[in-house]
């Protein structure tokens, strides 16, 4: 039998054709990334108001946690989170009195543990925002008798979320990298895609650097839509 | 004290009642293996970290110089660094370039291919991965050194590369340095990659630790608090750092505590 060509190798389907596979991978991949970071920037803006409230407790719990996520390898809490997420839902769900069995699927195992480290990284990122917004918008908007929730979805939040997106827009590029680690723990994304394909076919250069191609893609696409995002966030702002 | 509450936390994991006893033997006898493991993440990071940061130099060099023969490829490099992510870049080099370079009989037959295991393989991946990530923050913190500066050397008669040694280059690793710091902990960070490449770094023990066990939280919280441990050494080492390197620009209040040797021997 002859080697089946490069062109055939990516090929959509077919004996040899491993390009739906992959196109499979980078959908999935996105999809994570997407979902992780939803939940990252959900746990962050609980985490940057925690930092922000005043509160001791509220500060050390939060800052505890963004300490341990940027001290302990990703890849460490991607496993710790994705086999021990199962456990504690259902310990909670003893706690709350169901006998039922929980099957946690892998696919939100892997979102919960990526998620949690978006999270600490979008914490800082919001922390800073927030900060940048000038104190006495807040105190007038009060004085004005707006309602906390009132004056947090007015003045606060659309002025924070200008300073916040060049950060944001970073951890989004870091996010979609990140979510190659959770190939560790089985899920059929990109990443493992690529082994199958590389490890069926022994084409181990050949595959895996087109798995960098489509991580690469994926990257510039994002990078285009951060700049025009920052584009629009920045419109009627004076540049200096 | 210590065995009431791993009593506790054993009975909250599993509900059974654990001797403490058996709890506390065998994180005693873990340690010791997870510094063994340390000790190879930690040889990754400085050689990797090393090797890296020289090579950062010429890349963002080229990344800054005017010729375009440089300064793209350079463009390139970097965003083909930062642009994926590691795993596959250590995949790439560990299965593919290694499987290739398997292939070829002069270098199979070759002395050094006996010593090139996978500890080279991702030791060179976290190399060329930094001289990227590096080099682009080196290329900004050469932007930021004021240009009235170089133009000042240049009108002493200062050539191109005493300009570089002497005016660019110390401002820039000032300017640099804090954000180096971060990256050096991301480096620590990234070690443990390695692990999926059978490199017998702190992870790669503790993984096998938890399969010889199935002591799934004690292997891998004591994990965390060793990189916990190294980040924190990592992080005041380079607050030292940067407090001696500015020091002539701290204001006076401050600078007795840039040298804690001599504030000690004042006390």
């Amino acid at each position: 039998m002859a080697e089946p060509s490069y062109i055939e190798l990516l090929g959509y389907g077919g004996p040899n054709g491993w390009g739906d596979d992959l196109l499979w991978g980078a959908w999935e991949t996105v999809q994570v990334a997407a979902c992780a970071y939803a939940v990252g920037i959900v746990l962050g803006l609980i985490g940057a108001g925690a930092k922000l409230t005043g509160r001791r407790a509220a500060f050390v719990v939060s800052d505890i946690y963004t300490t341990v996520v940027r001290s302990v390898p990703e890849l460490l809490l991607i496993i710790y989170i994705f086999y021990r997420a199962p456990v504690a839902l259902q310990a909670l769900a003893r706690a709350l009195g169901s006998d039922a069995a929980i099957d946690l699927d892998p696919f939100l195992a892997a979102v919960a543990a990526l998620g949690f480290i978006v999270g600490a990284y979008t914490t800082e990122v919001f922390r800073g925002a927030i900060l940048a917004v000038p104190t006495g918008q807040m105190d007038a908007a009060k004085a004005i008798g707006m309602s906390w929730w009132l004056r947090t979805r007015r003045i606060l939040l659309p002025q924070m979320l200008r300073y916040a997106i060049p950060g944001l827009g970073n951890i989004w590029l870091g996010t979609t990298k990140e979510a190659a680690l959770v190939s560790v723990v089985s899920l059929n994304e990109l990443m493992n895609a690529g082994k199958q394909a590389a490890g069926g076919t022994k084409d181990y250069f050949f595959f895996y650097s087109i798995v960098g191609l489509c991580y690469l893609v994926i990257t510039i696409a994002s990078m285009a839509g951060i700049a025009r995002l920052e584009r629009w966030s920045n419109r009627g702002v004076r540049r200096v | 004290m210590l065995e009431a509450v791993a009593d506790l936390y054993q009975q909250f994991l599993s509900g059974l009642p654990e001797p403490a006893s058996l709890l506390i033997d065998f994180v005693v006898t873990l340690f010791p293996k997870l510094l063994d493991g340390a000790f190879v993440s930690v040889q990754l990071l400085l050689l990797s970290g090393v090797v890296g940061n020289v090579l950062a130099l010429p890349v963002a060099l080229a990344r800054v110089s005017r010729n375009p023969l440089l300064r793209v490829p350079s463009y390139l490099f970097i965003l083909l660094m930062r642009g994926t992510p590691l795993l596959v870049q250590i995949y790439i080099l560990y299965y593919g370039v290694g499987h290739i370079l398997g292939q070829i009989p002069l270098v199979r037959s070759s002395l050094l291919w006996r010593h090139l295991d996978a500890f080279w393989y991702a030791a060179a991946a976290f190399a060329i991965n930094t001289a990227g990530y590096s080099g682009e923050i080196l290329r900004g913190a050469i932007l930021a050194v004021p240009h009235g500066e170089i133009d000042a050397a240049r009108a002493f008669g200062m050539s191109k590369g005493l300009i570089l040694r002497r005016v660019i280059l110390p401002q820039a690793i000032r300017i640099s340095l804090p954000t180096f710091s971060g990256e050096t902990i991301a480096l620590l960070k990234a070690t443990a990659i390695a692990s999926t490449i059978t490199v017998y770094e702190l992870l790669r023990v503790t993984n096998e630790a938890y399969a010889a066990s199935y002591r799934f939280d004690e292997c891998y919280i004591s994990a965390a608090i060793v990189y916990i441990a190294l980040s924190y050494v990592l992080t005041r080492a380079f607050y030292f750092a940067e407090r001696q390197i500015n020091k002539d620009r701290l204001p006076p209040s401050d600078r007795k505590a840039a040298r804690p040797l001599e504030s000690l021997r004042a006390a």
